[in-house]
């Protein structure tokens, strides 16, 4: 406890938008662009320190929203930002990958620098946005503004096929959230408001929340992704630069599983409970599905955005358990997904670097060479995999207790993806990793330089630090989830009381 | 003396009425060379910015005058500050454009000025007969304006079709306010109201006939489909500064007085224009997505890009209430700024004195001259209605009116319609920011760059303070009779 006071959180959501205008009145000569790179590692930095400020100062015995600022902004729509165990996490998430991808963009991002710098700080205050909104529309405008520095860093510092790739992005999730927006404006309709923590308590009538639950299903799925929409993860991650698949796989993928736990289930509990079996279906299918799919993947970005998809499938199966367990470990899950996809395209992006090819077959052998990345590749590998001792077993784990709790079924099938994840996961490691060192083109390569091992030693502790003591992340969430999984059973027994009197 | 006094709610047409003669004497005697084109031009914006000056100053309340044929209040005053604002802009776009090629003439202001006064004609109509009144001035003026390039083929074929069209337009327009006429016996929206009120809505079906043909006229006047075939080729024809205003100014004025009639005129008819205008929001939306895919012309493209925009604010009026007037307010304000901006960049996409209109020469455009590509990159997102742009708030209040009135099929065609139309925008950003770059445009001129910036400020900046704009439009709306 620390006891700071003040608009921290918009403070947090804003500092990089700060250096957005100094950056943005840089020259663009050598020595602008520089200091683009250094003002953004700063900002970033600075930025999470800021957060794990407000970490310190978070309290984790209540389920209240904390932190909470309230402006008049434009009528019922007010300016209102705030966090609970749910949603601190992902801010700490966001403003811990940021600068690490900014690290990771040093050399490799050679073009226009100055304004990829500026994208990438636009888009870290609309992601810490819209996990700290407490308002519907200021959530929406940040969810949804967030679609235009990712476009942006697609398709102008992408790969061969980025205009394909950035235009199915922007596409596929405009179409899911503007379903939402309308959801948004009937909830507007009926309760009167759009503050968030208001719109928890209100009880919308049954076949309503139906509607709603699938408008806002129609957005947070395609953002998941969650099979059968997923089909623009992969392309977008194989044509983003790494920092943009990083981004992409560690945050943009986690607001589905935030929207989830914040909208669909304390908002439209009957209708969660209702489509839990869907939601479960699509879960293991995505398990099962995209996991054989990786394993047929010749292009290493793309096995990890599938293997990203499979993940995700542990997430929403989690999720609508309706669990303690089930919920904390997907977002045990999502935290841990953030921190191993993220250092695994990290890692993808280290060698690419070197060889400028994705290919699986252009590697192989690297352990001979690269000693130090053939140990973190492992180490991320493994926690891909869920192997106890890493961050990835724990939420894993906890996710399957819940659906086995609820669902037998479900957990069997789902089980059968740890097993698939373990196979291609290994496939890819020996492939890159072992077999014999035979590419002439191989022989020269350094291993890991400094910045590289400034950018992956963070990630490779907290991986195993998870993996071994979960519990200051589980702490955070404990009392929120709680009261989550509390309110949706009243909700829940109030209504089959009132069919069944 | 007294009598003028009591003139004073149209105090700001007739100074533009007078100012125009002045203006017309000043150049027929200043000689018939480019610098009396200009100040005849500075003058006429000074003139539109006094008639605005005058609009602030008149009291808060509803006026009516000539035996309630014009209506005074804020509605009106609203609309009417929005037109001159854009007709104002549109005629500074046009001084260094038309003094290239050579046309600088005198009567373009005029005629900008004449077309305004039919616009706040239109705006204030209370009355069938104002209402054609306001209209023709108004339409008469843009003919010309349309073929104002007259040694140029494509000018002068705009000017023709725009003329052919709009006056069978009007034709209908006519033909359905004698109806309406002969079945209510007046001419005065309150009249026909308060006979479309007394009478079940089946029991009138010559009122009917004449409302549809009423609103065929109108629909023209808007560009919505299935009466939008001139405004590709009118746009594509005209020279850029007047597609500007033609995008612009007249837009809201038409959109005005469809309100103000649907609403002051045939408020117990409400299920049956809302049916049509549901059938034309969809169909302008849908149309305007589609079309605009397989287009090259930028000025083509704006042009189903604006019926696509005219259709969003049906959406609005579609509700018939007020706060679907209030989003049709908005959106219209926002449309306003946007195209405005567009077409700035738009006249900037030159080289040397060459207009350049295909949209491949914008490829790379965010290496040669990064700002430009910056502000028609930020105006493409916000005319495809991305938050946290202004376009998005347009689309916000017409949609959040629609689901308030259960519209919700129409609420989801149209969100669906957004996103297919964000591809087109979407492709114009590619091509600044994702293509290679070709040769470099010419320095923009100041005030081109003016319009640019402002209207990139507006946009991006309207979050910030959304309200004064919202609660305007929200006390505008007000005083109309949903």
């Amino acid at each position: 406890m620390i006891g700071i006071n003040g608009p921290l959180l918009s403070i947090v959501t804003f500092l990089p938008l700060v250096a957005v205008l100094f950056i943005a009145f840089l020259p663009n000569k050598e020595w602008g662009e520089r200091n683009a790179r250094w003002t953004a590692l700063w900002t970033t930095s600075i930025t999470f320190l800021v957060s794990l400020g407000i970490w310190l100062d978070f309290d984790p015995t209540t389920a209240e929203f904390q932190f909470v600022e309230e402006y008049n902004w434009l009528g019922d729509i007010k300016y209102k930002m705030g966090v609970d165990g749910i949603s601190m996490l992902f801010v700490i998430l966001t403003t811990f990958l940021m600068p690490l991808c900014i690290l990771a963009s040093w050399d490799s991002i050679k073009t226009r620098v100055k304004e990829y710098m500026i994208a990438f700080l636009i888009l870290e205050t609309l992601m810490i946005g819209v996990f700290c909104a407490l308002d519907l529309v200021l959530f929406y405008l940040f969810f949804e503004a967030g679609l235009i520095p990712m476009f942006l860093i697609i398709g102008i510092w992408g790969g061969k096929r980025r205009v394909y790739a950035s235009f199915k992005f922007f596409l596929y999730t405009l179409l899911g959230s503007v379903l939402m927006l309308l959801a948004m404006l009937a909830m507007y309709w009926h309760a009167g408001t759009t503050d968030i923590p208001t719109l928890m308590q209100t009880k919308f009538p049954a076949d309503m929340q139906w509607w709603l639950w699938l408008a806002f299903f129609a957005s947070f799925a395609v953002k998941m992704p969650m099979w059968p929409v997923h089909t623009w993860l992969p392309d977008a991650h194989v044509e983003a630069p790494t920092a943009g698949s990083v981004i992409l796989a560690g945050i943009l993928l986690k607001m589905g599983g935030y929207g989830f736990l914040r909208f669909s289930i304390p908002m439209f509990p009957l209708a969660s409970e209702q489509l839990a079996g869907l939601v479960f279906t699509l879960s293991v299918v995505a398990i099962i599905y995209t996991s054989l799919v990786a394993l047929a993947q010749e292009d290493i970005k793309k096995l990890i955005a599938y293997s990203s998809v499979a993940h995700m499938g542990f997430v929403t199966m989690g999720i609508f358990t309706f669990t303690p367990q089930g919920i904390d470990g997907a977002i045990f899950q999502m935290i841990s997904h953030g921190i191993v996809s993220a250092a695994l395209f990290l890692c993808v992006g280290v060698i690419y670097d070197r060889m400028h090819t994705r290919e699986i077959a252009a590697y192989g052998g690297l352990v001979e060479r690269m000693p130090m990345y053939a140990f973190c590749f492992m180490v991320f590998t493994m926690a891909n995999v869920g192997l106890p001792g890493t961050s990835g077993f724990v939420g894993e784990f906890l996710t399957l207790l819940g659906a086995f709790k609820v669902n037998t079924w479900v957990a069997f099938f789902a089980t059968t993806g740890v097993i698939l994840s373990a196979a291609y996961a290994l496939y890819l490691y020996r492939r890159v990793i072992f077999g014999a060192l035979e590419k002439p083109s191989l022989m020269k390569l350094p291993d890991l330089s400094v910045r590289e091992i400034t950018i992956l030693a963070p990630l490779v502790i907290l991986t195993i630090f998870f993996g071994f003591y979960p519990a200051p992340l589980l702490d955070v969430m404990a009392v929120s989830v709680k009261e989550l999984v509390a309110n949706y059973e009243t909700a829940i027994q109030d209504a089959t009381a009132l069919a069944n009197p | 003396m007294d009598y003028l006094l009591t003139l004073s709610p149209i105090f700001p047409e007739l100074l533009l009425a007078v100012g125009s003669f002045v203006l017309l004497m000043l150049g027929a005697f200043g000689g018939d060379n480019d610098e009396t084109g200009e100040s005849v031009g500075w003058l006429a914006i000074v003139l539109l910015v006094a008639a605005g000056a005058l609009i602030v100053l008149q009291p808060a309340s509803t006026t009516f005058l000539f035996n309630e044929t014009f209506i005074n209040d804020r509605f009106a005053r609203f609309m009417k500050l929005l037109v001159l604002g854009g007709s104002a802009t549109a005629l500074l776009l046009s001084f260094d454009y038309l003094r290239e090629r050579g046309i600088m003439k005198f009567e373009f202001p005029v005629l900008v000025i004449l077309a305004t006064v039919g616009m706040m004609m239109m705006i204030s109509a209370n009355d069938l007969i104002a209402l054609y009144l306001g209209i023709e001035l108004q339409s008469l003026a843009l003919y010309v304006m349309a073929a104002i390039k007259r040694d140029n083929v494509r000018s002068s074929e705009a000017g023709l079709k725009y003329f052919v069209l709009g006056a069978l337009s009007s034709g209908m327009l006519l033909y359905g306010a004698s109806l309406i006429y002969g079945f209510t016996g007046s001419t005065s929206f309150s009249a026909i109201a308060s006979v479309a009120q007394s009478e079940t809505a089946a029991g009138n079906v010559g009122l009917i006939i004449g409302l549809v043909f009423l609103l065929v006229g109108l629909a023209f006047k808007v560009s919505a489909v299935p009466f939008h075939m001139w405004v590709p080729d009118v746009y594509e024809g005209a020279p850029t500064p007047v597609t500007a205003f033609f995008a612009a100014a007249p837009k809201l004025a038409a959109m005005a007085l469809l309100i103000r009639a649907l609403g002051g005129a045939f408020p117990g008819y409400e299920a049956q224009w809302q049916q049509i205008i549901i059938f034309m929001s969809i169909a302008s939306m849908l149309l305007g997505a589609f079309a605009a895919i397989g287009q090259n012309n930028i000025k083509r493209l704006m042009a189903y890009s604006s019926i696509g925009h005219v259709g969003f604010a049906l959406v609005g009026l579609a509700a018939g209430s007020q706060e679907g007037a209030q989003g049709v307010l908005i959106y219209m304000a926002i449309y306003l700024v946007m195209t405005l901006g567009t077409f700035a960049c738009i006249l900037a996409m030159r080289r040397g004195d060459q207009m350049v209109e295909d949209i491949d020469e914008l490829a790379g455009l965010s290496q040669t001259n990064l700002p430009m590509a910056f502000v028609l990159a930020a105006l493409m997102f916000s005319l495809a209605g991305i938050p946290p742009l202004a376009g998005f708030w347009g689309k916000f209040y017409v949609f959040a009116a629609a689901m308030k009135e259960g519209l919700y099929v129409l609420a989801v065609i149209g969100v669906i319609a957004s996103v297919i139309g964000a591809y087109y925008y979407l492709r114009i950003i590619k091509i600044m920011f994702f293509d290679e770059p070709r040769e470099k445009f010419s320095e923009a001129t100041t005030k081109v760059g003016f319009v640019m910036m402002v209207s990139a400020v507006f946009v991006i900046g309207f979050i910030v303070v959304p309200s004064p704009l919202i609660e305007a439009a929200a006390s505008a709306a007000k005083s109309l009779k949903f």
